[in-house]
């Protein structure tokens, strides 16, 4: 019987410990800085300019937070469609260098039903490669009792 | 430090245009590879008008349109010394390509730690659609570094 934590849970019949599939990123460098800054509106020169980073008493470009959320976003719909997601937090309690290669991660902590929906609370992780925590998270998820697909907006 | 008066305080809203093209950008630059957030086809299979904003793209409201780099200019903060502290998000409708999305902040609270070595603001903030309806909540903590002996 394969244990619990390595099944790909079903997040329908997702039981507190579970983990959602690991999501690892390849390190960071500074083109994805540069993209990220770009598309998402954040042109703090401290993460695209290293003469910047260095006034600002860091020895290089550092990554946004935002960056790291975003691939925590990623991690939960991968996991559940995006409409599930009804809160997504994010504490970021470490700044992520370049090379560092991070891994987010997830564990459901509570399960409640509620009528027609189970309610998942997420506990989430960013770490580097070396387990250093970079944010500390959570969300809350909401599916359908009965296993269905779900629409935008129903 | 921060002028406590900041408190309370409404920051000129912020109207973001959600752009196919721009969904595109953000979704290539995270890394995103589920075919939903970049074809078309995908989303409207998935149950979507159009293509949807990932999770957190909301975020970019307030820095297209320099509101939290304003704001931080008129409470005398340099950029170089702010940090994100903390973001969250609720949802309350999915975003989509073809949406615009209007944000209103107001700056909850401000305090210090550490004998002001460290000074937080917290930013709270509603997102509305063209319909009116609220899409999102969100709360923000930018943590900024003060230089020591300051007051």
């Amino acid at each position: 019987m394969t244990p619990r934590a390595m099944r790909l849970p079903d997040p329908c019949n997702a039981a507190v410990g579970d983990r959602l599939p690991e999501l690892a990123l390849p390190p960071l460098d500074r083109a994805t800085l540069a993209l990220f800054a770009g598309a998402s509106g954040d042109h703090n020169p401290i993460h695209i300019d290293i003469d910047c980073a260095r006034r600002a008493g860091m020895p290089d470009v550092i990554a946004h937070g935002m960056l790291s959320m975003a691939w925590l976003g990623r991690l939960l719909t991968r996991w559940v469609p995006q409409p599930a997601i009804r809160e997504l937090s994010a504490r970021f309690v470490g700044i992520a260098h370049l090379g560092n290669a991070l891994t987010c991660r997830g564990r459901v902590v509570e399960r409640r039903e509620d009528g027609t929906e189970v309610l998942l609370r997420v506990e989430l992780e960013v770490t580097n490669q070396y387990g250093e925590r970079k944010v500390q998270g959570e969300a809350q998820v909401a599916l359908p009792l009965a296993p269905r697909s779900i629409a935008a907006g129903s | 430090m921060i002028d406590r008066s900041h408190i309370g305080r409404e920051l000129a809203p912020s109207v973001l245009d959600v752009e196919k093209g721009r969904l595109v950008f953000f979704a290539q630059a995270i890394g995103e590879t589920d075919p939903v957030y970049t074809d078309e086809t995908a989303a409207r299979a998935a149950g979507y008008p159009a293509l949807p904003a990932p999770p957190t793209f909301i975020f970019a409201a307030e820095l297209d349109s320099r509101t939290v780099v304003s704001m931080l200019d008129e409470m005398g903060v340099p950029l170089a010394r702010i940090l994100h502290g903390e973001q969250a998000f609720r949802y309350f409708a999915p975003v989509c390509a073809g949406d615009t999305v209007t944000v209103r902040s107001r700056v909850a609270d401000i305090y210090a730690r550490r004998s002001g070595a460290l000074e937080f603001i917290v930013k709270e903030s509603t997102a509305t659609n063209q319909h009116g309806t609220e899409v999102a909540t969100m709360r923000s903590v930018i943590v900024v570094r003060n230089p020591p002996g300051a007051t």
